[in-house]
């Protein structure tokens, strides 16, 4: 036992570090999952329903947004999904730095500590996950907790992104060419491109934050000569790339799935590469003052943002013709992997249209801040990031388990999910342009027509929570008592599927693997239909 | 020939869109805008814009998942791989239709804009301070409300926004709009009460405890009643001031 401990501390192995970055994350999402369903029951009444205290609300609603982006869906599809997949998906035998790689993992945890200890600490952190000053320099909660939180997660996410560059450029397997790289490796490529470039920005503003506090500078002090908004344009500099660190990772692993369950070739992979990732890599950094349309940002800047805010639209649709493309003439197998894979082109599609009302300033004077952009990036960034990490656990479980999951409780917690999801979201779309309701609200007695929407979100919150206990499950009894897998279930032709499952413990393959003339790991066609 | 005549389509449409952002500039309707009919109406138009797009992509998607379903296990998709002509038209197409679309939409949402951001120069200003959590509004003659706007029916407004503490975010969900006030920075929003009635004012930007409860009432009045008001508040005033 003590053995299996040590072995896990001290590992060095990518696909370990991965599975560390797993359970962590998972852990993440259940814990802001919890959040979540409080501030759900709160809501569904008019009136304190179950706290008379505001700030209990805010700080539930403070750890369910930093620890669902900062905790799980950065850590799961950076951290987990980059980790195990992507040495596997270019025939390496780990990634270029291990040692660093160890130390990102327990930065990682150590920053998930940190945020736990909002629910110790006796002035807990209430800024969002945003932390906007004045508030959270004037506030009695402890911001210093959440700056560390995110310059501890912050530095784990630029190892990796140093760590993993390096591993794609310098380490495929002999033959393999940029084309010939797995969509979510290139995906995964571009955005750790957009984590180095800046994450530092944020840790600058954070600490900013946190020297104003309580060092006593005056960055964001205007008596002093500060300004309020320098903060906002630093944090969503940083990130609205984010949501792209999300957004490409979660689209690649889609990819690859709905390539592998349709065992088809990618349509148009070029476009899909250097047009849809390319492009999202070169827009990123020129839309975040969409983020600001209602602070008196200078018109030209408002107007001139809105452009580039559409644009994204482009690379996007890219992507999504090479996706829905993909499927043209495939072999289209239902099982759970795709079930995800196939779900989150229709939750992308909303969340995705749902963001050009909100690209356009003058329709955003109206919906931002309210429960129509809450609605909006659930769908796009919370929702279909998650389908996409389930997706991808289960995808790859037969990998590292070495077992099969029950695939018939895998659909029902699919079901559950979809299903609890859309109860929840798309209600929140429409009460947030029909009542104008704000976000971040305790109570909302000056909206009482709110209540029924409430009443029905709620709901949805409960059956997204049985659906997870489902998957939660089904995760842990197809560990012990899953049918064993085989090395490739699923007929892949990617490369992470020659070697075991679970694949050896050092060095992935018994030899390098040796890659054909012409080898993609998308070349179906050969068992004809 | 089919393509190129797509080709010409979206590079003329895109064209249009370009032309399109560049009318709003030339030229402004002396009449006062309403903004809530234009939003309505941009809104509308919007979302039959994403609804279509929506459709044709979840049919395409849901026909093809019925069509090429699995039929054997051992089967395999049969996709060819692109000829560069039609990789490149696979790309360069759908671009400038998207691009076209982005455009068009872009200045449909900028001509709304500068309706929204061009204050009627008929509008009566009144200053806004906000704190933790009131709105304290200062009329030209020097009357002061709190969390309750008192205006004539029929006459622009406009409000000149700060704030004492932190971000606040004044928003009148039946004028759609809203801007941010902070400390050290003054904004504007303007809106335009046509009939008298009610409307409720909330705070949209997170202010710490009381965020939720943040909410104030615009009134608006008729004229006649609003001006007899107006007079016996600055009365008021006055004779504070005289004893004070």
């Amino acid at each position: 036992m003590m053995n299996v401990l040590k072995d896990w501390i001290f590992t060095t192995d990518h696909k370990k570090i991965g599975l560390l970055y797993l359970i962590g994350s998972i852990a993440a999402f259940a814990l802001a999952g919890i959040m979540a369903l409080l501030m759900r029951t709160e809501l569904s009444a008019m009136g304190p329903t179950i706290t008379n205290n505001p700030n209990d609300y805010n700080v539930w609603l403070y750890f369910h947004g930093a620890a669902m982006i900062l905790g799980f869906q950065i850590p799961a599809l950076t951290g987990f999904l980059a980790n195990y997949l992507i040495p596997l998906q270019i025939g390496a035998r780990d990634v270029a730095f291990p040692r660093v790689n160890a130390l990102s993992v327990w930065l990682f945890y150590m920053g998930i500590i940190l945020a736990l200890m909002t629910f110790v600490v006796p002035n807990p952190p209430d800024v969002m996950w945003t932390g906007y000053p004045p508030y959270s320099v004037l506030t009695p909660g402890n911001t210093a907790l959440y700056t560390f939180t995110v310059l501890l997660l912050g530095f784990a996410s630029i190892l990796g992104g140093v760590n993993f560059l390096t591993t794609i450029t310098f380490m495929r397997a002999p033959g393999i060419g940029w084309n010939q790289l797995n969509v979510f490796t290139w995906c995964t490529y571009g955005a750790f491109i957009l984590q180095l470039i800046f994450v530092p920005v944020l840790g600058t503003a954070v600490t900013m934050i946190m020297l104003d506090k309580y060092v006593g500078t005056h960055f964001f002090d205007p008596s002093a000569g500060g300004d309020v908004l320098i903060y906002q344009n630093l944090f969503w500099f940083y990130s609205h790339p984010a949501v792209y660190v999300i957004f490409l990772p979660f689209i690649g692993i889609v990819f690859d799935i709905v390539a592998t369950f349709a065992r088809n070739r990618i349509f148009n992979y070029k476009a899909a590469i250097y047009g849809g990732i390319g492009g999202i890599v070169l827009l990123a950094g020129e839309v975040w003052i969409h983020h600001l349309y209602v602070t008196g940002m200078p018109d030209w800047l408002r107007v001139g943002q809105m452009v580039t805010t559409l644009m994204i639209s482009v690379p996007v649709g890219l992507l999504f013709i090479s996706l829905i493309g993909t499927l043209f003439k495939g072999s289209i197998s239902f099982k759970t992997p795709m079930l995800y894979g196939l779900s989150v082109i229709f939750l992308m599609l909303i969340g995705g249209l749902t963001g050009i009302p909100l690209a356009i300033v003058s329709l955003d004077l109206h919906v931002s801040d309210t429960y129509f952009i809450i609605g909006h990036f659930h769908y796009v960034m919370a929702v279909a990031g998650t389908f996409s990490i389930f997706g991808g656990v289960y995808y790859l479980y037969p990998k590292f388990t070495g077992r099969m999951f029950n695939e018939t409780w895998g659909k029902i917690g699919f079901w559950l999910s979809f299903i609890g999801v859309n109860t929840i979201f798309f209600p929140m779309m429409v009460v947030g342009v029909t009542t104008g309701m704000p976000r971040r609200y305790w109570d909302y007695q000056q909206f009482p027509e709110a209540e029924s929407f409430h009443v029905v979100m709620t709901v949805g919150a409960a059956i997204i929570a049985l659906g997870f206990i489902v998957i939660l499950i089904n995760w842990i009894h197809g560990m012990f008592k899953g049918a064993p897998a085989g090395d490739n279930p699923w007929g892949s032709r990617s490369l992470e599927w020659t070697t075991t499952s679970p694949p050896l413990a050092h060095g992935n393959w018994e030899a390098v693997p040796t890659i054909k003339e012409g080898w993609g790991p998308y070349e179906y066609g050969t068992n004809k239909a | 020939m089919h393509k190129f005549g797509m080709t010409g389509l979206s590079l003329t449409s895109s064209l249009i869109g370009f032309m399109a952002i560049l009318m709003p500039a030339t030229g402004y309707a002396k009449e006062i805008a309403d903004n809530v009919k234009g939003f309505d109406h941009l809104w509308y138009e919007v979302m039959v814009d994403i609804t279509i797009i929506g459709v044709i992509f979840a049919a395409i998607l849901l026909y093809f998942m019925i069509k090429y379903r699995r039929r054997g296990d051992d089967d395999e998709g049969s996709q060819k791989p692109m000829s560069t002509v039609s990789a490149i038209g696979w790309a360069v197409i759908p671009v400038f239709m998207f691009l076209a679309d982005d455009l068009y939409m872009a200045a449909k949402g900028w001509e709304l804009y500068n309706d929204y951001r061009n204050v009627p120069e008929n509008s009566m200003e009144i200053k806004l301070e906000a704190a933790m959590w009131t709105w304290d509004y200062t009329y030209p003659n020097g009357v002061k409300t709190y969390n309750e706007l008192r205006v004539p029916a029929g006459t622009p407004i406009a409000l000149r926004m700060t704030s004492r503490d932190t971000l606040h975010s004044h928003y009148i969900p039946d004028f759609r709009i809203k801007e941010d006030s902070m400390p050290g920075r003054v904004t504007y929003i303007w809106f335009y009460p046509q009939e008298p009635g009610e409307h409720v004012v909330t705070c949209a930007e997170y202010c710490g405890l009381l965020h939720s409860r943040m909410a104030g009432k615009i009134i608006a009045m008729p004229e006649a009643e609003f001006t007899a008001w107006y007079k016996a508040e600055a009365e008021k005033l006055e004779q504070n001031l005289a004893s004070n």
